[in-house]
């Protein structure tokens, strides 16, 4: 049987979180009530005209330059017509054939190597306003009774990213887009959140056998509203092709829906409509014209990209770890906290990201206080003590004063009881699978409410194991 | 007894800060000459007779008026009140002049004649069974019938320029980026400019001067680089004429027309002008055609959003959305917007845009560079601005293209962004004939200067015959 190999390109449209929306100075905020967020623009009344929001381009710039495209020094805005009731105007304002940065690429540093994705563009557009349609199934136009629209997001600013098809497997596009969100919130233009909509993934996928050149047809996976879902997608996608063509078929290029929650695919139209969209220079609007300073001042206000962070911490942490942080944006937080590199990474990683609470504002010096102390103090104790680290005044000696359980003829009657009560995983760790052991501690841990001494507990498993 | 007719809007200022006239008195004066004459003219779609202590104007009805209805000439636009005022609406206000009512004009401001007015044509004070020309008319009707002591109207193609000529009045299409959009009810985008329509080059200034500069809701809106200066020199002096052989020439043209205007170009002359000949022949061949497909291309676009979902007239019944589309269009657009719309989907359609609209505008270029060319040597051109005169009421309402032939003389200079001035230079038949003045961009001082000079010279009386007491 030949090897299969995805070709995966993505589009991915960011939000911009500037004050006002792209063509009007209407607030651009998410959640207020339905059409407060208004205005004879942005509802298209007979005359008025857009003018561009000069803080986006910018944002877009400074995008385009941290993705390492050109910046079109003469942009233009095209009108993209087609008829539908979140489009006030009858066209949505976008780029065409000159988009504001065109030819970048990003790097994705992976496990086995830097992965690098091109960037076809990066171009600067109006959002649609947002439908509900109500009354029919699943929340689709058709068989609803009526719909409504909600123009505050309608001609909110957007970025769309168009990339080449170099991404090979479903894993891939995930960190991909992992790494793009963080990088996008670090450059401060969008709050980038997938749930929210304020950044969106499409994902147009076909496969080919290992060697064969050229591409085979496409289909469009839309709306995968979380990186697991975008995953996920891909993946159901890849294998719903592969299956068709071992079976002897053809992919049919259409626009598909992926729904998480049965792991099917469906067509999002019964038929692909074939869109002419009559693209035309918007004649109300005078090309953009970045100037060199305003490209310097992009240059300027980038700082150390994820990607090559990530690249540095991959050597005190590996890779995983290296990743999880920069991704999570936990990696400046990491910087700040003294101790034991991998001790504080895992620490991040797992217990204090399990508290939820803002990195910001955590104290690094007193949290390394708390991690080196970790073993020695009630996990109960510590447990508490990381949610109160981001507390103004959070001082570890608090914490530190209780002491966890260490004394081993406090302990062996505990451990006896575990040992008698888990026969099987004694078993297990015997025939040589010791990573029962964690499970192992965990009961004792729970038996004593938390307060043995993980290390004491620890050590005496394995000496009782061992006899 | 104010006689409304002959009332210029100089002389009208006068009168109000003189004190002989109330700025009441002076309104009310309109609202008669309204009573007595509109129902025969048909120049307005709304009167609002708003009275202050300024001269009262008439702004055509595309020109968006918080509070007051703006239909465009469309019943697409049937009960549609603004929220807000167009840049000029609120120039207009800011300078204290009180608004008289709204004017008929083609539909979305596409036609010649105002008989493609949804609301029913406009008639030409010089002889009420002839059109008063368009899309404008409705204006130029309110201002040479004494309803009105000047107004303002929007020139696409010709729109202030043709009805202006058809009027006896002075028509000003300025240079396109100097007068704001903003609340325009858009036709073509890149060609539409808002300007004034009054009876004396005088007014044609000073209306310019209230309504012109960059406006921050108009992105290609520029700041004047000088200001305007109101005429007085009654001279040519060291201004050159360049007389384009193909405008002058063009099929067309009737002789009544070509006579007046010959006149005038010996007048200049007299006045101590360097007149000469010059060529636009790529201009004059392909400006009209180019134009046609630039200007219905922007409207297909402009025009989508009427869709009866937000706003205006929306079609009755049960149905789909598309449904709800199709009938609303078809029943709130008459035929020359749905042929436009046509025309212009068409020419923006894959596999025909490089044929068409991509080919115009590089046409586009070509026009603008031969202007450009003339007006090295010359720094005006003049020409007849319309072949003919008034035409009659339903003469040319059946063909589209005899229609379109009505423009052919002040498309070119559209097509390149250039202002155009007419003034009246004599009539033909007892109608008036207008004399084209086009200058480079941004020359409307000198084009000023010139109008006001010949103006002079012309004596034209701009009350239409029939009206005289």
């Amino acid at each position: 049987m030949p090897e299969w190999e995805p070709v995966i390109g993505l589009e991915i449209h960011v939000q911009l979180k500037t004050r006002t929306k792209m063509f009007c100075r209407c607030e651009n905020v998410w959640g207020e009530s339905e059409n407060t967020r208004t205005c004879p623009v942005c509802l298209a009344h007979p005359g008025t005209l857009p003018v561009a929001n000069k803080r986006a381009i910018e944002w877009t710039v400074r995008l385009g330059v941290a993705l390492g495209c050109e910046i079109a020094p003469h942009a233009l805005f095209h009108r993209k017509n087609y008829f539908y009731p979140d489009l006030p105007k009858g066209y949505q304002i976008s780029q065409y054939d000159i988009p504001l940065c065109a030819g970048g690429r990003f790097v994705v540093p992976g496990p086995d190597g830097d992965r690098e994705i091109g960037i076809v563009r990066a171009h600067l557009e109006e959002d649609a306003a947002k439908t509900i349609h109500v009354g029919g199934a699943g929340g689709r136009i058709a068989g609803a009774e009526y719909s409504l629209v909600d123009f505050n997001r309608g001609g909110t600013p957007l970025v769309e990213i168009v990339c080449e098809p170099d991404v090979r497997s479903a894993e891939e596009a995930r960190r991909f887009l992992q790494l793009l969100r963080q990088t996008v919130v670090e450059l401060g233009i969008s709050d980038a959140e997938m749930e929210k909509g304020s950044l969106r993934c499409d994902a147009n996928v076909s496969v080919r056998q290992a060697g064969e050149k050229g591409f085979r047809t496409k289909t469009e996976l839309k709306n995968m509203n979380s990186f697991k879902f975008v995953a996920d997608g891909i993946e159901a996608e890849v294998r719903r092709q592969i299956e068709i063509y071992e079976a002897g078929g053809e992919v049919e290029q259409e626009t598909l829906h992926f729904d998480p929650a049965s792991g099917t695919i469906a067509p999002l139209r019964s038929k692909e409509e074939a869109h002419d969209y009559r693209y035309f220079p918007e004649p109300d609007l005078v090309p953009v014209e970045p100037s060199v300073e305003m490209i310097a001042a992009a240059i300027d206000e980038i700082g150390e990209l994820p990607a090559a962070r990530i690249r540095r911490l991959e050597d005190e942490l590996g890779f995983d770890l290296a990743e999880g942080l920069v991704t999570s944006g936990r990696d400046g937080l990491y910087e700040r906290v003294p101790g034991d590199r991998r001790a504080v990474a895992n620490v991040l990683m797992n217990q204090l990201a399990a508290t939820g609470i803002d990195v910001e504002a955590v104290n690094g010096s007193e949290l390394g206080k708390l991690i080196a102390e970790r073993e020695r103090i009630p996990r109960g104790a510590f447990t508490e003590a990381l949610e109160r680290s981001g507390d103004v005044g959070f001082s570890a000696d608090d914490y530190l004063g209780e002491t966890a359980i260490s004394d081993a003829s406090e302990l062996d009657p505990v451990i006896d009881k575990v040992l008698a009560e888990n026969e099987e995983q004694v078993a297990t760790f015997k025939a040589g699978k010791e990573g029962v052991l964690g499970y192992l501690v965990g009961q004792v841990m729970k038996e004593t409410g938390g307060k043995a001494d993980a290390r004491v507990v620890n050590e005496r498993l394995r000496e009782k194991l061992a006899s | 007894m104010i006689d409304t007719l002959r009332l210029t809007a100089e002389d009208a200022a006068g009168l109000l800060s003189s004190g002989e006239i109330s700025g009441d008195e002076l309104a009310a004066a309109y609202v008669e000459a309204i009573g007595e004459r509109d129902s025969e003219l048909h120049a307005y779609l709304h009167v609002v007779a708003e009275t202050s202590d300024g001269v009262p104007i008439a702004l055509k009805d595309n020109i968006t008026t918080r509070g007051v209805p703006t239909t465009a000439g469309s019943r697409i636009l049937e009960g549609y009140v603004p929220v807000f005022d167009s840049t000029v609406a609120s120039r207009v206000k800011d300078a204290g002049l009180p608004l008289i009512g709204k004017t008929n004009l083609d539909e979305f401001a596409m036609g010649s004649s105002t008989e493609n007015s949804a609301y029913g044509p406009s008639k030409n004070p010089w002889d009420p069974e002839r059109v008063p020309g368009g899309s404008s008319g409705g204006t130029a009707a309110a201002v040479a019938g004494g309803l009105a002591p000047w107004g303002l109207g929007s020139d696409t193609g010709g729109s202030i320029k043709q009805p202006a000529s058809l009027c006896g009045l002075v028509g000003l299409r300025p240079t396109y980026g100097t007068v704001s959009r903003y609340g325009i009810v858009a036709f073509a985008s890149s060609l539409d400019q808002v300007g004034p329509i009054t009876k004396t080059v005088r007014d044609c200034a000073r209306l310019y001067a209230t309504i012109a500069g960059r406006d921050p809701c108009d992105s290609t809106t520029v700041e004047l680089s000088e200001p305007v200066q109101i005429p007085e020199a009654e001279d040519l002096k060291g201004i050159r004429i360049g007389i384009p052989k193909e405008l002058n020439e063009a099929e067309g043209i009737e002789p009544g027309v070509a006579e007046s205007v010959s006149k005038a170009i010996a007048l200049a002359e007299s006045l101590g002008a360097e007149v000469g000949e010059c060529q636009l022949p790529r201009s004059v061949d392909y400006g009209l055609a180019c134009y046609y497909l630039v200007a219905p291309a922007e409207a297909s676009s402009n025009l989508a959003r009427y869709d009866g979902v937000r706003y205006g007239f929306r079609a009755a019944g049960d149905g789909d959305l598309t449904a709800l589309y199709s009938r609303t269009r078809w029943e709130g657009f008459g035929a020359e917007p749905r042929r436009r719309i046509l025309i212009g989907t068409y020419a923006l359609s894959a596999g025909y845009y490089d044929a068409f609209y991509g080919q115009a505008q590089k046409v586009r270029t070509v026009i603008a560079q031969e202007h450009a060319a003339a007006f090295e040597d010359f720094d005006l051109l003049l020409s007849p601005t319309s072949p003919t005169v008034a035409f009659r009421v339903g003469e040319r309402a059946e063909n589209p293209l005899a229609m379109y032939l009505s423009d052919l003389l002040t498309i070119p200079a559209n097509m390149a962004g250039l202002p155009g001035l007419s003034i009246p230079c004599g009539l033909s038949e007892g109608l008036p004939v207008g004399l084209q003045i086009l200058g480079p961009q941004f020359s409307e001082n000198l084009m000023f200067r010139a109008g006001h000079a010949l103006e002079t010279a012309l004596a034209f009386d701009f009350v239409p015959e029939r009206l005289r007491a």
